[in-house]
Order: C-alpha cells, then sequence, then structure tokens
C-alpha cells in the first residue's frame, strides 16, 4: 500500500513479499493497459475485451482458488489487493473480476462436478471463457428466496423458465450459473450455456453508472438441460448466499482502491491548485475534508486487511463480510464525493476520476446486497432478534 | 546460452526522495524502491532468447543490502532461473569500479556467455559498470544495445549513436552488452510465476573489500535565488550592459 497511496498505519509492514509483488504487478498492469483505455469505455459504454485474456495470463480470474481450479492459489489478501488495484482503475474492470472469480469459478469449484470443473474452470482461469451469475431478478433483489424462476425435472432433464436481472456480462457470458427453485420450493444451480435453445439475453442501457461493464437481463424459456448441467453438491439458498459471501469480500477490497484513487488525486491537485495566497491544501477547510478522507480509508484498510488474513485462516464468518462491504461502500461513497468537491468545477469532467467512481459507487453500494440490508444482517447479529421477513 | 542480467534496485521515479540528515544519501525509509528501468529492458531480452532457444539459462545478480531481494524476487518470479545477491551496503557507493569489481568476482566463475545490463543505473546514471566488467572478464563489449541477433556462435548487435544514427556490429562470444530501454516489451510477473520464485534459489555471497576511489561527500537540494536587475540607459548601452550580464555575471554565453 506504501507505494502506491496512503498507508497511514504501515499495513504495508504486514503484507508478505508475495503479496506486496502481486499487488505491484496489478497497480502497473492496471496503470499501464486500462488507465488509458477507461475514459473512451466510459462513454462508450463498453468493456475492453481485448484484456480479458491478459487478465487470465497473469492469473488474475479467480486467484485465490488452487491451480486445478483455474487460480494461482495465491492468500486471500493478495486476491483482495488484485481486486483493489482492479478497483483503483475502474469499478467495471473489478466487477468483472469478481463476477468470474467469486460467482462463477468459486461455485463450480466448490459446488460443480468433476465434468463441470473440467469444461470450465481452465478457461474461465485463462481468460478465454467468460461467465455470468444470475440469481436477482427484476421482482426479487434484497429477497432472492423469493425467486420466480422454476426448474421442473422432465425424465432425466430439467426445464428452466424465469428472467435473471442486473447479470454483470450476461450477454458476452459463454457459461451462465443460474439459480432456479424446483417444484419442492429448492434452489438449485444450473450451468446454462450461451446459445442454448430459449436461452436469450439483452444488455441493459441508459446506465449512468458502472458504464464500463457490460450489465444485462437473462431470460429462460423452456430452456432444456441435462442434469449434468446442474450444480451436483449444493441445494437451497446457501448455494447463491455463499458466493456471494466471496464477491462480497472482494468488493470490500475494491472500493478501498476507489477511495484510494479519489484521496491521491484530491490530495495532488489540493497542494497544486492555488486560491488566494496559496495552494487550498494550505487551508483548514481543505485540510478537514483530507484528514477525513484518510482517517477514513485508513479505517477501511484496516477492516478488510483483517478480513483477509481471517479469510486465509478458515475463520471469516459472512457477518464480518457484511460489515466490511457496508462500511468499505459507504466510506468510498463520501471520499469519493469529498475529492469532488476539492476539486471544483474541475471535479465534474473526466480528466479527473472521482466522479466516474462517484458514480461507479452507486452501483457498488446497491449491488451484492444493499447497503440496508447488510445494516439489518449486522442488526441480527448483535440482537439475535431478525428485522426482515423471514 | 547462460545468461547473466544485472539488476539494481533503484528509487522509483515517483517516490519521495527526503536526503538523509547526515547528507549522504536519501532516507531510505522514505523510498519506494522499484527496479532500475533498462535492467527491466535487459532481463526481458535475456528470457526472450532463452525462449526462443528453448534452453539455456538466465541467473540474475544483484549487488546490495537485504532490501534488494525484493527486485531479485521479481526478477525470479518473471522467468529468471535462479539469483545471486552480492551483499554489500550500497549507501553512498557510487565507484564504478568498485561496483564492477564486485560483479566480476561473482561472475568469473560461472562462465556466461552473456552478461546483460541496463544502459545505466536510473539513481547515479554512470553508465559503466556493464563495459568495466566486460574490460575485467576480457569479454566482447558493447553498450547502447537495441537490438540482439544470435546464431553460429557470434552475435549481432544494433547499437544506439547519436543524432538518430545507429550501428550493427558482430561481437563474439562471450560478450557484455548493456542495453538500451524501449528494445522489448517487458512482462509483468503472473502470480504463478510469484508463488513459484519463492522455491528458486537465491545464492548470498559477501564480497571482498574492494578499496574505493571515488566517494560521496554531500548530497543537498539546489539553492536557487531569485534577482531582479534593472537595466537602464539608451538601447546601445542596454544592450551592452545585458551582454556583459549574461558573459559574466551569468554565465550563459
Amino acid at each position: 500500500m506504501k507505494n502506491y497511496g496512503p498507508d497511514f498505519y504501515n499495513i504495508t509492514d504486514l503484507l508478505t513479499e508475495e503479496e506486496l509483488l502481486i499487488q505491484q504487478t496489478a497497480y502497473d498492469f492496471v496503470q499501464t493497459e486500462f488507465m488509458s483505455v477507461i475514459n473512451d469505455h466510459y462513454e462508450n459504454a463498453t468493456f475492453p475485451m481485448e484484456l480479458v485474456p491478459k487478465l487470465g495470463e497473469l492469473g488474475f480470474m479467480g486467484s485465490s482458488l488452487p491451480e486445478k481450479s483455474g487460480g494461482a492459489g495465491v492468500s486471500n489478501v493478495a486476491y483482495g489487493l488484485i481486486l483493489h488495484e482492479l478497483e483503483r482503475g475502474d469499478s467495471g474492470l473489478r466487477s468483472f473480476a469478481s463476477v468470474q472469480g467469486s460467482l462463477v469459478m468459486y461455485p463450480i469449484h466448490a459446488y460443480g462436478s468433476d465434468d463441470q470443473k473440467a469444461k470450465w474452470l481452465p478457461g474461465l482461469g485463462s481468460g478465454t471463457k467468460i461467465g455470468c451469475f444470475g440469481l436477482t431478478e427484476p421482482n426479487f433483489g434484497s429477497n432472492p428466496g423469493g425467486m420466480a424462476t422454476r426448474c421442473k425435472r422432465n425424465g432425466d432433464d430439467w426445464i428452466i423458465n424465469g428472467n435473471k436481472m442486473w447479470i454483470t456480462n450476461g450477454s458476452v457470458a459463454d457459461v451462465s450459473v443460474v439459480w432456479a427453485r424446483d417444484e419442492d420450493g429448492i434452489v438449485r444451480g444450473f450451468l446454462l450455456e450461451k446459445g442454448m435453445e430459449g436461452f436469450t439475453s439483452s444488455d441493459i442501457h441508459g446506465k449512468l453508472s458502472l458504464r464500463a461493464s457490460v450489465t444485462s437481463e437473462l431470460s429462460m424459456t423452456n430452456v432444456r438441460v441435462p442434469d449434468s448441467a446442474r450444480l451436483p453438491n449444493i441445494e437451497g439458498l446457501k448455494g447463491p448466499l455463499s458466493c456471494l459471501t466471496q464477491a462480497r469480500y472482494g468488493i470490500a477490497w475494491g472500493m478501498v482502491g476507489a477511495a484510494v484513487d479519489c484521496y491521491n488525486t484530491a490530495l495532488d491537485y489540493s497542494k497544486e491548485r492555488k486560491q488566494f495566497s496559496k495552494p487550498i491544501a494550505g487551508y483548514q477547510l481543505t485540510q478537514a475534508k483530507l484528514a477525513e478522507m484518510i482517517t477514513r480509508i485508513t479505517e477501511a484498510q484496516l477492516l478488510v486487511y483483517r478480513l483477509g488474513r481471517l479469510k486465509d485462516e478458515g475463520k471469516m464468518t459472512f457477518q464480518q463480510v457484511s460489515m466490511a462491504k457496508r462500511n468499505n461502500c459507504a466510506m468510498a461513497r463520501d471520499v469519493a464525493r469529498i475529492a469532488r468537491e476539492i476539486l471544483g468545477a474541475n471535479g465534474i469532467t473526466e480528466d479527473y476520476s472521482p466522479i466516474r467512481h462517484m458514480a461507479n459507487i452507486e452501483s457498488v453500494y446497491t449491488y451484492e446486497g444493499t447497503h440496508e440490508m447488510h445494516t439489518l444482517i449486522l442488526g441480527q447479529e448483535v440482537t439475535g432478534m431478525a428485522a426482515y421477513d423471514s | 546460452m547462460k545468461i547473466a542480467v544485472l539488476v539494481k534496485q533503484v528509487p522509483g521515479a515517483e517516490s519521495p526522495l527526503p536526503i538523509h540528515s547526515n547528507q549522504k544519501w536519501v532516507d531510505e525509509d522514505a523510498v519506494a524502491y522499484v527496479m532500475n528501468e533498462s535492467d527491466n529492458y535487459a532481463l526481458e531480452e535475456a528470457l526472450q532468447i532463452k525462449e526462443a532457444n528453448s534452453e539455456g539459462e538466465v541467473v540474475v545478480i544483484s549487488l546490495g543490502p537485504d532490501r534488494i531481494q525484493k527486485v531479485i524476487r521479481e526478477a525470479l518470479a518473471k522467468g529468471a532461473d535462479r539469483a545471486i545477491h552480492i551483499q554489500i551496503d550500497t549507501v553512498g557507493a557510487i565507484d564504478p569500479l568498485a561496483t564492477a569489481s564486485h560483479f566480476a568476482d561473482a561472475l568469473k566463475e560461472e562462465n556466461f556467455d552473456l552478461i546483460f545490463s541496463g544502459l545505466q543505473s536510473d539513481d547515479f546514471g554512470m553508465a559503466q559498470t556493464g563495459v568495466i566488467i566486460g574490460e575485467m572478464l576480457g569479454m566482447a563489449t558493447a553498450s547502447l544495445v537495441m537490438a540482439i541477433e544470435t546464431g553460429g556462435g557470434k552475435i549481432k548487435v544494433k547499437r544506439e549513436l547519436e543524432a538518430g544514427w545507429f550501428q550493427w556490429v558482430s561481437l563474439s562470444l562471450p560478450a557484455s552488452l548493456t542495453i538500451q530501454s524501449g528494445l522489448n516489451t517487458p512482462r509483468y510477473p503472473s502470480l504463478k510465476g510469484i508463488m513459484g520464485a519463492k522455491k528458486k534459489e537465491i545464492k548470498v555471497v559477501t564480497p571482498n573489500p574492494v578499496e574505493a576511489n571515488q566517494s560521496l561527500e554531500k548530497i543537498y537540494v539546489p539553492h536557487s535565488d531569485k534577482q531582479t536587475v534593472m537595466i537602464e540607459g539608451s538601447v546601445d548601452q542596454m544592450v551592452e550592459k545585458l551582454i556583459h550580464t549574461f558573459r559574466n555575471d551569468i554565465k550563459v554565453l
């Protein structure tokens, strides 16, 4: 962290040599390959697909999974640092990696058959295949248990019907992890392939957030798949929820990266920008903003560092992940806005990253469990009483 | 082909460079270190030659205190086979002859076909180490290398001359080449490479003491003064005074 932005509490000293080199690699990759193209992609609402095989080659897809599952076997802290650097670039880039690694490779690794692993994990890990995750529906977001998508046994096959909404990479995915409820009400996961009869997708246009990311709607009309397309080793809502825990872990790290980019941008600007007799960094109002930002960022860094080590030790709980996701999204949202304030009118142009991050964070604040749902998860954890309908 | 690549750890271009209170060097605790830029290209060139020939060995060698193992690991992660770390405290050590002697001692037993170094280091910029090593080890030497062709026990290199001119030179092996930045596209270390680097050998050697012929006396930030001088008189007088000032006071003519 020291080399690339604030490290007020010397967290760098707690990282291993490999973790630091992995962060440096991710940082160099993003700065060299991605920053020169992000503004065009953001404006055109496209994603730089040509970078995907490079991300795979470097090992950035599902990197904390073992090598035999297409990953690189790195620590969870190293995985977090990669997502930190990707999101320093743009949330669209980090979202791509989160979906591929945590929401597609992870469930196939954890719940898939040997055939499913052999068929998909090498390509997903190397970035030659793209995946997506279909849980959210037009009418069921915070309440996935209410899902309307149905799977029905038909001889040796399953027939799937329903719609999935807000699906990152939906229209470009070679494989879709789609969750559906069977006739007994049990949630099951299926691997649907692009081009299957009755399986279509359409992109969601007009987004003013996460513009450099493909977001789609999936539609299943009597899609017939063999039982071998079902994830055999999981049933129930805990399947998709366990994937979300993995993804939320990465989001908590990514949000620090976005915030650090906003903070660095605002700090540099404040030292250069002169008003009245001196740089605005020399005035108390600006210093109050910078002091607030560095404090919130340091808190967030400490949360994800400790969370990562807990995950490495196998002791992480989903409630701890909820706290980090909830806090760090709110932190980054505030930091981006304060950074924009410091940048003044210049802050509303694409020449400076904070307003792009700010718009992106609105999505991240809401997806993968809204801020409000994580509040209720924490509320239930400390009181023992659920405040939402079960 | 057995290739040695000299890599140096230097302060990064964006690193803060506060001067240490003893004025002998920068405050190392505040510095963010990176691999010297042209060394990175030298390493890439060595790895590409090894890959093109499907055989050979790339050995990375570096001189300095413990902290330099970071760039050694980075080089191993990118694909170097093993490393030699010449353990020495380099603070304020700026004598290229002494530096080259340490490298020559460590390299001579190994019988390398090629020794690559970056054109110059981004901190001191002496641009002499690779050339002196070649001389000490009795090797053919070429500096400012922009392209390399291997084959038939010889090599051909393209050298950068002044004013946009280039020169192709044939050299016998073994040879010491100093590599110019930009002749290839250095790779990133993959995560697999980073994880695998832990298992590669880093041989630590302590060099024989060498008397330095030059040392660093003092470093400081240049002092700048702003003075305004009003020149009056006729045009001819003003021009005359201006020229006198340029010539004798500011010494730019």
